[in-house]
């Protein structure tokens, strides 16, 4: 027994060692983003066109107290008395915030976006209800991140960190004022050292139109997000970067100038996106005037489209007569047509052949039910390929508002496509066709993938040269990924593809011209 | 007599199927049946097994959007007496899944094999019967680069696993008790897109998977000619997360299940190498799985591949 036991318990051993082993705390891939540091400070950002705000001046920053007041004096000894005694909470907070305000509250954004990207379930007697902004946190929570929400919520953020960093920017220059590692050398800088003038700080002025922003896009997680920015303030205090009048100046440039875009928001007719009966009656009803068949839901119980007003939300790049005349595609092929059919039974063909590279492709760009979004996906890849650019925080909010409002503007006009034809999913046309992925509970005509992919790589393309062909790649892999699928048909994708170019070329007109190139 | 209960009396089967795409669990390693030295079992399995309701976390619902998820499993075992003390075991099963309502196509593919080393390191009378005492060690993985995912109808999780199993058995006039406890290890795994938010987001393709525990109870009859039995089993995975309201299930999720079930294994009397096993179970208790109903049958042969040196290893 003796004997036996010894070797069992080898034997155990070996099974434990050899698997805990491959058990690992999973990383991801921006955790230990190293600390940003501008190859330039774009120190001229102050006179960069904004997009909502009037000007750089809109918002008046009062001029800071003097680098050798007793009030400056006693702000450097705050940050002298958390340096004395650091925790690793404190480092690892200063680590991670150093990677970049714009890339950080990027990716809460994306966070929250995954976590409330779920549609309600039914009441009892199959009707369905509808998040309430008024009351998020009772069931069904506000808001319904579905993409297009998403898209705007992304836009709308992302804008206004840039015209808010505009304006910081421009009173930077103007007021001058050093970092607190250079007015007291024995200020030890735990992050790089920059020239850029600290006041207001521009940390603080993304998190504040973070919070602002996010109070009303995400209502129910303010505490989350007010302790994400206590911590970002904090970082920045510990890391020897700012003193807390450049956070408290910056925070309320912040917020002051996301409230002109809360305004905006409020008032862009995205609140009547969803509908009512008549509407969605009349859509359909409409349709069949056409003589075509028209989209039926098949989720079970049916399900009203998704946002079938969002094609009416006011767009960023340009007007709405601009959205018919130049944006908007053609019909697609007649549900009573030869092209219909075929298409359809290319479908077929995929839903029943679907090799395991097709499967794979459809996964990694499905973006579903409680992901951050196909938008979300394409901030991830723009902030992966940002972090290797060495931007200054004011050209990363640039950046990511001109990915985002293009990603908006494809939205409303890929919504304004889906309701304009309102045509049929292959399953609806036909029931063999099963999907490879969740079937989305709107029209087909254009695809949302095609569209928002496009205009991403069509700006990023703009931003970073060298990586053009490969975001074209990346955008045709995302639109086939549809068909494989077996919940597109071909021209859905052709289509969308052609009208996210056309969004993503307004964005390279506004690139191009807002003093940033 | 006795020599021969051994021999024969290969592969009494339990089903921890999992069934919100755990893996079948290797049969015969959760028994206490030992096979004889250089004896060979071998022989196929089907086991169908679906449910409609599942548990949302801890909420127990139905998805119209699905109906009814079904999974059929045709799986090959096999049992290899290297001594009378220490056994081999392997299965492999072929799964094909498929749900009632709805768009969502299933999937099918092999999903993992499993390993196991039986060791019965203990054999005392105890009172008026015997106790036994087994130590198991197995080890699963992926044979095929199947898609995890896409719960519910991905086939398995694909997580590489290591267990490790205590097991007691207490045999008196053919009435029988066996209990056992086993940790499962399960290695992080792979999946196809490179983000996920589980109750955080996260950037990247590995999916780290909690542990589990296994305990399973099981009695009844036991002679050469006929096994019937009573099986309680509960998985308990130690960590994970709730699927969240109207969310998809996900392979980290806290997926427990306890099953109650009945397995029954004949010997054919006029071809004792040929035992006919068949058994099901119910979902009584479960948390982030489906409430599966699972049947089975199987047909074992068994070969005795150096009849001559059967005689070596008595006790």
């Amino acid at each position: 027994m003796p004997k036996n036991t010894i070797q069992i318990l080898f034997l155990l051993v070996i099974a434990a060692v050899l698997f805990t082993g491959c058990k690992k705390e999973v990383e991801g891939r921006t955790d230990h983003t190293r600390a940003l540091q501008p190859a330039n400070i774009d120190a001229n950002a102050g006179n960069w066109r904004p997009i909502l705000i009037t000007g750089p001046t809109e918002f008046a920053v009062a001029a800071p107290i003097a680098t050798n007041s007793p009030d400056y004096i006693a702000q450097l000894n705050e940050i002298k008395s958390w340096q004395a005694n650091l925790s690793s909470e404190e480092k690892d907070l200063v680590s991670y915030w150093s990677a970049g305000a714009v890339l950080r509250w990027n990716e809460i954004m994306r966070e929250l976006v995954a976590k409330y990207n779920l549609a309600p379930y039914q009441n009892a007697d199959g009707t369905y209800p509808i998040p309430s902004a008024t009351n998020p946190l009772a069931y069904p929570q506000f808001p319904f991140a579905n993409p297009p929400y998403a898209a705007r919520a992304y836009a709308y953020v992302a804008a206004a960190q840039y015209d808010a960093l505009v304006a910081a920017w421009y009173y930077k220059s103007q007021y001058n004022r050093a970092a607190p590692y250079t007015v007291d050398p024995s200020i030890k800088s735990l992050i790089p050292t920059s020239a850029l003038p600290s006041y207001p700080s521009e940390d603080a002025v993304v998190a504040g139109v973070s919070v602002e922003l996010l109070k009303l896009l995400f209502p129910g997680d303010q505490d989350f997000i007010q302790q994400k920015a206590e911590e970002h303030k904090r970082a920045r205090l510990i890391a020897g970067a700012n003193v807390r009048s450049d956070l408290e100046a910056g925070d309320q440039l912040g917020r002051s100038v996301a409230q002109k875009f809360v305004i905006r928001a409020r008032g862009d007719r995205a609140g009547a996106a969803v509908g009512n009966q008549t509407l969605w009656t009349q859509l359909e009803n409409d349709a069949i005037a056409r003589g075509e068949i028209p989209w039926i839901s098949l989720d079970a119980p049916k399900r009203p489209p998704m946002l079938p007003g969002f094609g009416k939300v006011r767009t960023f790049l340009f007007d709405s007569l601009t959205m018919v005349t130049q944006v908007r595609p053609g019909p697609p092929p007649s549900t009573n047509s030869a092209q219909f059919k075929k298409e359809t039974d290319e479908i077929l063909q995929f839903s029943r052949n679907a090799t395991r590279e097709q499967i794979r492709i459809v996964h990694f760009w499905a973006d579903g039910t409680g992901t951050y979004t196909p938008p979300g996906h394409w901030n991830a890849i723009a902030a992966e390929d940002f972090i290797t650019q060495n931007f200054s925080e004011v050209r990363w909010a640039r950046n990511i508002a001109l990915l985002n409002m293009a990603m908006m503007d494809a939205a409303i006009a890929c919504w304004d496509a889906k309701f304009t034809y309102f045509n049929p999913r292959p399953s609806q046309v036909n029931p063999q066709i099963k999907t490879l992925t969740g079937l989305p509970n709107f029209p087909a005509y254009i695809s949302g993938h095609s569209t928002f992919s496009a205009a991403a790589a069509t700006i990023l393309g703009h931003i970073i040269p060298g990586r053009a062909s490969a975001y074209t790649e990346m955008a045709n892999e995302a639109s086939i990924s549809r068909m494989y699928g077996a919940i597109h048909y071909r021209s859905d994708c052709e289509k969308g593809l052609e009208t996210g170019n056309k969004v993503g070329a307004f964005a390279i007109t506004r690139a191009r011209t807002d003093g940033a190139e | 007599m006795k020599q021969r209960y051994f021999t024969l009396n290969c592969c009494v089967l339990l089903l921890i199927l999992l069934v919100l795409q755990l893996r079948l669990s290797g049969q015969t390693d959760i028994d206490a049946i030992m096979m004889e030295k250089n004896a060979f079992c071998v022989g196929p399995m089907y086991t169908h097994s679906s449910w409609k309701n599942y548990w949302e976390g801890t909420l127990k619902r139905e998805n119209l959007n699905i109906g009814r998820i079904s999974t059929n499993t045709y799986s090959v075992m096999g049992n290899y007496g290297v001594t009378r003390k220490l056994n081999l075991l392997f299965s492999l099963p072929y799964i094909r899944t498929k749900a009632s309502a709805g768009t969502m196509k299933g999937l099918n593919g092999l999903q993992d094999l499993s390993l196991f080393a039986k060791w019965r390191f203990y054999q005392k009378r105890k009172g008026n019967g015997v106790l036994s005492v087994f130590g198991i060690a197995g080890v699963s993985l992926p044979v095929s680069n199947y898609v995890a995912d896409y719960l519910p109808l991905s086939i398995g999780l694909k997580s590489k696993t290591a267990s490790a199993r205590i097991m007691g058995d207490y045999l008196m006039d053919k009435l029988f008790v066996t209990g056992s406890a086993t940790y499962v290890f399960r290695s992080n795994m792979e999946i196809d897109r490179n983000s996920y938010y589980t109750t955080e987001l996260h950037l990247t393709n590995k999916v780290a998977m909690p542990d589990a525990m296994n305990f399973n109870f099981r009695a009844g009859y036991r002679s050469f000619r006929l096994i019937a039995e009573a099986v309680v089993n509960n998985w308990t995975t130690l960590g994970g997360f709730d699927i969240t309201r109207n969310n998809m299930p996900f392979p980290s999720n806290r997926m427990n299940a306890t099953t109650a079930g009945v397995n029954i294994k004949y010997v054919i009397p006029s071809l004792p190498q040929l035992s006919v096993v068949t058994g099901g179970s119910m979902t009584i208790a479960g948390r982030n799985m489906g409430q599966s109903t699972t049947v089975y049958g199987s047909l074992f042969y068994v070969l005795d591949l150096h009849r001559e040196k059967k005689s070596t290893d008595q006790p």
